[in-house]
């Protein structure tokens, strides 16, 4: 079976209609952190999270009620998963140690339902908190110097340019989308789009190295027709590894339970985002700084590595 | 073309086996059990076992093996529920001479032991149990030393009969203040030369001639460190106390602590063991003075009011007799006469004999024993965290001391059984040489990590049943091939993490079932390079020969970046994130090996050197 026969289709003609997509797209993504924001987790804002595991479907004005009657006045009271699961953010207490908080509170709801299970409890202080924010700024940034640095040495600065551009450009629409819907986001989100901005290199390495194998190959052509044969040529394995990746996230994403729903969210969206950028965004960045054959011939001449032609 | 050698077929079948093999170990279940170990009060060993046996036994509890290894007793349990019936048994009959964890030991038979095979170290997020961060105060532990030089600096100058007006302690520095510069100067040499590790400053100030002293940095830091090393130790005795077995207690970075109990059962005691302060402190009660003149205000010197646990106050004697730091050993149990819970304790050799001199001029006089509990909370005040230091002292109990004692004796006024129990464990453990504060916790409950496992294996096993259908589907005969080395990848990662003993953790198994999906990748790239040479007009041979040549580069180039991602996320993450990134950087090491190498192998063993006319592609 096979989806794609050869095709040819003019991706790069598209170029300003895919540019004036993206631009909308991350508009509308910046709109909406800059007005809405994002519904961080408590690892960056600090707090205390109590899961509780009730043993029949519970009401969660009550649970709230009776927390309030315990003393607890500043809760945010939620159902996590199924209605037999409550999960409540408590603000921190000035008479209470922190960790004593999780206790005290779940003595509470005990009272509503004395088979009350503890399912977990996840207490950041504030200077951890802090922490974990600038460490995961730290590290999206970290990651996105090593790739331009990897990617300008083994193809050309433009490329690098270009693929991080499309990197950046996946990073903030998915931010986007979890700011527009307003899902958690948390470390295991974070960690999810660093594992995305690798995953979604591997698309704009894909075509790049085709780009730059045509470049050499063909012996006339403006470099837009080259790039538009390399994606075609490409086409077929970029679209099949996005749909086998996406078959196993959307597995975890309805199997995997509701912890990992943000994480496996992310990667959806990061994947769909990338395949997309990988298609258009980095070869057009690219070709919008004037890339053309002797770039990568030159870069070559400079004793790049494995792959020379004499 | 297309024939591998035969090393490298061997190499292939070699890891396959190998794979299989170290991966075995996670099909056993695990076993609810106990293990039993000793103290320094008693020593495990075959009489033990006896009595252990005997004890189940005549209690009808269920057990299925009970093995002596190191010192170290193993009982293992058919459910949950027997085990916890066994630990109240064996809590009453062994008591506080062993310690007893409780913990859950796969049923391996001994040969798969032998090779060192062992299942997956599972996280806590799928084991339950506790993880807490633990911030050490290191200013109070500096300030506590310049309490100690205070002290010195005292005996100092009165041996050089230095006149001083006050030495007092300020933040970090101490003080000493002196009618005239002459005085000071002459301080201020004297102390510098006998202290080396102070920095000594002359100071004026409205009110005086000072000399200060603080610490100099090499000392600084090495009274941190001291601090540090005597809280781990210090925590580990308690934790070891606690019952939790394979517990982690570590330094991390300069002046935090992360402390990891697995299977931890009851996460709300464990938390107020692991951040009690709680000691004890000895005082005589000042007779001499009145109560009502001090609670008006008018403290007399040499003494300090406090108060019982029923709120009334007392006044006791500054002077303090002894404190935790002299007690050597201490045990729960009741008053023989009373039948109250009592705390019993063991003195050094200092303490003792302090005590002995203490108690003999004070027959028939009452003394006072203090309980005495630092709080540490920070909150977010403008912004900033600040600290909020609580020190509770409350006298628990007043007794007239009736005839001299020394090192052993005992202390009533406790609350509960458990309240004695629970202080025994602090005083024995010792005390902490610096407050502590959680500043991180994450707890997870049995069940929920028992879900979680679930989850994540269902998802594997969903993930992959998709992909290895899609790929039968669309790639057929060759298709089928990715799905055998997709599997061999499964298996590779679970030996691998096996072998490495790397924790997995939820995020870990989405990092497996991400694996899944981009291992076909790999065989992706080289299957539609080979029909693109097929396309071309490449005879079918060739085409394979191509195909896998032409596709390497890309593909290391490609699993290089998500590799770079990993070594980030490994670097910067802390637990579960962790466990994701090493199993995605295994996935993709494994899925690398597999698609190159492992299905060459088999294509080629397929196809190679035989005719072909066209491939099922």
């Amino acid at each position: 079976m096979q989806l794609f026969k050869k095709t040819s289709l003019d991706f790069m003609g598209a170029r300003y209609k895919a540019v004036i997509f993206s631009a909308t797209l991350i508009l509308i993504a910046l709109g909406s952190l800059a007005t809405r924001g994002l519904t961080l987790g408590i690892d960056f804002t600090g707090g205390t999270l109590v899961e509780v595991g009730f043993s029949q479907p519970v009401d969660l004005v009550k649970v709230r009620n009776t927390l309030n009657a315990g003393g607890f006045k500043d809760v945010v009271v939620q159902h996590f998963g199924t209605s037999k699961d409550v999960l409540v953010r408590l603000a921190p207490r000035e008479d209470m140690k922190s960790s004593v908080l999780s206790n005290r509170a779940f003595a509470a709801m005990q009272k509503v339902d004395p088979q009350a299970q503890l399912r977990r409890v996840e207490f950041v202080g504030p200077q951890v908190g802090d922490e974990l924010t600038e460490d995961g700024g730290l590290a999206v940034l970290y990651a996105l110097i090593g790739i331009l640095i990897y990617v300008g040495l083994r193809f050309e600065y433009r490329f690098a340019i270009g693929s991080v551009i499309a990197l950046i450009h996946d990073v903030i629409i998915t931010l986007g989308v979890f700011s527009l819907f307003q899902v958690e986001f948390d470390l295991t989100v974070l960690a999810a789009i660093l594992a995305v901005i690798g995953y979604s290199l591997n698309d704009t390495i894909v075509v790049f190295d085709r780009v730059r194998e045509n470049f050499r190959k063909i012996r006339k052509g403006e470099p837009l027709e080259i790039i538009n044969i390399a994606i075609n040529q490409t086409l077929s394995r970029t679209l099949m590894t996005s749909l086998t990746t996406l078959l196993v996230l959307i597995a975890l994403f309805v199997f995997g339970g509701e912890i990992i729903h943000g994480f496996a969210l992310s990667l959806i969206v990061g994947i769909v985002i990338g395949t997309y950028s990988s298609i258009y965004v980095a070869s057009t960045a690219a070709v919008m700084m004037g890339i053309s054959k002797e770039d990568l011939m030159s870069v070559k001449k400079e004793g790049e590595g494995a792959d020379t032609l004499p | 073309m297309n024939q591998y050698p035969m090393w490298k077929n061997l190499l292939v079948v070699m890891v396959v086996l190998l794979g299989a093999l170290y991966a075995l170990p996670n099909i056993y279940s695990q076993d609810p059990s106990m293990e039993i170990s000793g103290t320094r009060r008693a020593k495990v060993d075959s009489s033990t076992l006896k009595r252990v046996e005997q004890t189940l036994k005549k209690a009808d509890v269920a057990y299925k093996k009970v093995t002596l290894h190191k010192g170290k007793l193993l009982i293992r349990f058919k459910d949950s529920e027997q085990q916890l019936k066994a630990k109240e048994l064996l809590a009453q009959r062994l008591g506080d001479d062993f310690n007893q964890a409780l913990t859950l030991s796969p049923d391996l038979p001994d040969w798969l032991r032998g090779i060192g095979a062992e299942p997956m170290y599972l996280g806590l997020d799928l084991r339950g149990g506790i993880h807490v961060l633990i911030d050490v105060d290191m200013d109070a532990a500096v300030q506590q030393a310049m309490d100690r030089y205070s002290g010195d600096i005292r005996s100092l100058l009165r041996k050089h009969k230095l006149r001083y007006l006050r030495v007092s302690r300020e933040g970090n520095q101490v003080m000493v203040k002196f009618k005239d510069a002459a005085k000071r100067d002459q301080a201020e040499d004297l102390i510098g030369s006998e202290f080396r590790t102070l920095v000594v400053e002359p100071l004026e100030r409205a009110d005086g001639y000072y000399v200060k002293a603080t610490l100099n940095p090499a000392e600084r830091h090495s009274v941190e460190k001291f601090a540090l090393q005597q809280n781990i130790t210090t925590l580990r005795n308690r934790v070891n106390a606690l019952g939790v077995s394979e517990p982690l207690i570590q330094q991390q970075g300069e002046r935090r602590i992360v402390v990891q109990l697995p299977g931890a059962q009851d996460p709300a005691k464990l938390k107020e063991i692991l951040g009690a302060t709680a000691t004890l402190e000895y005082r005589l009660v000042d007779t001499e003075h009145s109560v009502e003149d001090a609670v008006n205000g008018r403290v007399p010197p040499g003494s300090k009011l406090y108060h019982e646990r029923n709120g009334q106050p007392v006044l006791l004697k500054k002077q303090v007799i002894v404190t935790g730091n002299q007690i050597t050993d201490a045990s729960s149990g009741f008053d023989q006469r009373s039948g109250q819970p009592a705390v019993f304790v063991s003195l050094d050799g200092v303490g003792a004999k302090r005590m002995r001199h203490i108690t003999t001029a004070n027959v028939g006089k009452p003394m006072a024993v203090v309980f005495i509990e630092n709080r540490t909370t920070t909150r977010k005040v403008g912004g900033k965290p600040v600290k909020h230091k609580v020190k509770v002292e409350e006298v628990i109990s007043i007794a007239n001391i009736l005839e001299p004692f020394g090192r052993r004796f005992q202390t009533t006024g406790l609350d509960s059984p458990e309240e004695a129990h629970d202080l025994a464990l602090l005083l024995r453990a010792g005390a902490l040489a610096a407050p502590i504060e959680i500043i991180e916790e994450r707890t997870i409950g049995p069940s929920l990590g028992q879900d979680n496992i679930d989850q994540g294996f269902e998802s594997v096993v969903i993930g992959m049943a998709l992909v290895v259908i899609f790929m039968a589907l669309y790639y057929r005969i060759f298709g089928l091939v990715a799905d055998a080395a997709l599997l061999m990848n499964l298996i590779l990662i679970v030996a691998i993490l096996s072998l490495l003993q790397a924790t997995l953790t939820l995020p870990g198994i989405a990092g497996i079932v991400l694996t899944v999906g981009m291992a076909v990748d790999a065989n992706v790239l080289i299957f539609e390079r080979i029909r693109e040479e097929i396309a071309n007009g490449s005879s079918p041979q060739a085409s394979i020969q191509a195909g896998y040549e032409k596709a390497f580069s890309t593909i290391m180039d490609a699993n290089i970046t998500t590799l770079i991602a990993a070594v980030v996320l490994f670097s910067f993450g802390t637990g579960p994130i962790k466990g994701f990134a090493v199993t995605l950087a295994v996935g993709i090491l494994t899925s690398m090996f597999t698609a190159i190498v492992g299905t060459r192998a088999v294509i080629n063993w397929l196809y190679g050197r035989k005719r072909v006319t066209s491939l099922a592609i």
